[in-house]
């Protein structure tokens, strides 16, 4: 009992604290603008990956080659996945030009420095964990599957074992991102989705319902 | 602070506004003039496009050449996408070996010219073991041997006035290259595949080969190939057919 009462506080903590970020009127922009382009890369990364549901490792691979993973899905938009095209890599700009901005003004502002002081250590490992390595790995993997930019750096596929390997990083760090934003979507609501969430988008909270 | 809209206020958002506008529009000029806009560029979509494709024709400014492998590495298995054209015309030639097909090459150019088979073999051969990635998701690596696109332009003479090679197969798919990618050292007009003639299925006789981009860009079975300094006048001028059937005229990606 007294465990599970930890956990719940723990929880109100987690989701209070990155809620906290958001007061400043351009992390909330930056925050919403940066989860409409997580969600457009989902469903279109989505919809890229049931031309081929298949993964392999190294530099090729296609149906005839043994794979790594048959993900358990049919391969249903073969030559109809442009439009997912489009929108990944629209929403991709999207989210690197938004992630800039958010950087560079949480760090001017020592957002950053002042919230990341009142993390605990769980806290502050997966904060760490999510900006510094799922994401640039995110960005890696998918520029280590374009042509244009491994004839510029061909380290930048070799290092990863190849354009297979990229891609199927690629689908894993997506797998970890989603799992990551579950959870935060899951200890907003643990505490009290309806305050965090008008806090999130307005910036008010109202009186008597602070919590830290 | 305040929310009252002050006149200073109105007139410095105005300025700024005015600014803002200006200098998006000089930089839109700059980019054009200096090839930085595809062809597909409208709409939502094409601000995406336009972000890639001018940020990678920066980043590849200095010729850039795609990664080369060994003879070791190549694909067991190399997959075809979609049938040979089934027009009456190709099903001709292929009965014959090819033997009445000739490239035409037309355009902005001085010498208008076609080219049989025997022609292009006997020009300076080149070799490339290169990977080639499908939109799809699967890839494999192979090894293309024809003449350099470069080469051929050179014979029939590039008009200073050229934006863009289109190129048309023989079926209703068309495609189209920037000059840069035109003159390219790797860019193929390949009639060999892994050391045998170019297997039907792989575009014979003769396809192109864009190392730099993704395999849909590299069209098969080719008839023609024309210099133009627009590409507005051809299908729904949005650049290529891939546009036209919801793909993106830059396959870099």
């Amino acid at each position: 009992m007294a465990q599970e009462r930890e956990w719940f506080l723990l929880a109100c903590c987690v989701a209070g604290s990155y809620v906290d970020i958001l007061r400043a009127p351009l992390m909330r922009i930056t925050h919403g603008i940066n989860a409409v382009s997580f969600f457009a890369l989902l469903v279109s990364g989505f919809a890229i990956l049931l031309a081929h549901p298949r993964l392999y490792w190294g530099e090729t691979g296609a149906v005839g080659t043994p794979s790594l993973i048959d993900l358990p899905l049919p391969f249903v938009l073969v030559g109809q996945s442009g439009w997912g095209r489009y929108l990944h890599f629209l929403s991709a700009w999207v989210c690197v030009l938004n992630g800039v901005i958010y950087a560079l003004y949480g760090l001017r502002t020592r957002h950053f420095r002042e919230h990341f002081l009142t993390y605990n250590v769980l806290q502050r490992l997966t904060y760490l964990i999510v900006v510094f390595a799922l994401f640039p790995l995110m960005i890696w993997s998918g520029l280590a599957m374009s042509p244009a930019i491994t004839s510029v750096v061909p380290g930048v596929v070799s290092v990863l074992g190849g354009q297979q390997s990229a891609r199927t990083i690629h689908f894993f760090v997506t797998s970890v991102l989603v799992l990551f934003v579950l959870v935060h979507i899951g200890m907003v609501s643990l505490a009290g989705f309806t305050s965090r969430a008008r806090m999130m988008m307005t910036g008010w909270t109202p009186a008597g319902t602070e919590q830290r | 602070m305040t929310r009252v809209l002050t006149r200073r206020k109105l007139i410095t958002t105005g300025l700024v506004a005015a600014a803002g506008a200006s200098g998006l529009a000089a930089a839109a000029r700059l980019a054009d003039r200096y090839g930085l806009i595809p062809p597909d560029d409208g709409g939502i979509y094409g601000v995406g496009e336009t972000l890639t494709y001018a940020a990678q024709r920066l980043l590849m400014a200095h010729h850039s050449v795609a990664r080369e492998f060994n003879r070791s590495d190549i694909s067991s298995v190399a997959p075809v996408n979609g049938a040979p054209p089934e027009t009456e015309a190709y099903e001709r030639l292929l009965s014959r070996q090819f033997a009445e097909w000739r490239l035409v090459v037309d355009g902005l150019v001085a010498r208008p010219s076609s080219f049989s088979l025997a022609e292009l073999q006997r020009l300076p051969s080149r070799s490339q073991v290169t990977h080639q990635a499908c939109e799809e998701g699967w890839s494999f690596i192979a090894e293309w041997t024809g003449v350099a696109l470069s080469d051929v332009l050179n014979l029939v003479g590039v008009s200073t006035r050229a934006k863009y090679v289109a190129f048309f197969p023989f079926d209703q798919s068309w495609d189209s290259l920037d000059m840069p990618d035109a003159w390219h050292p790797q860019t193929l007009l390949a009639y060999g595949m892994n050391g045998q003639e170019l297997p039907t299925g792989h575009g014979a006789p003769l396809r192109l080969r864009v190392p730099r981009q993704l395999g849909y860009k590299s069209v098969k079975y080719l008839s023609r190939i024309t210099v133009v300094d627009t590409l507005k006048d051809i299908g729904k001028g949005l650049g290529s057919w891939s546009p036209e059937i919801g793909y993106s005229w830059y396959a870099g990606i």
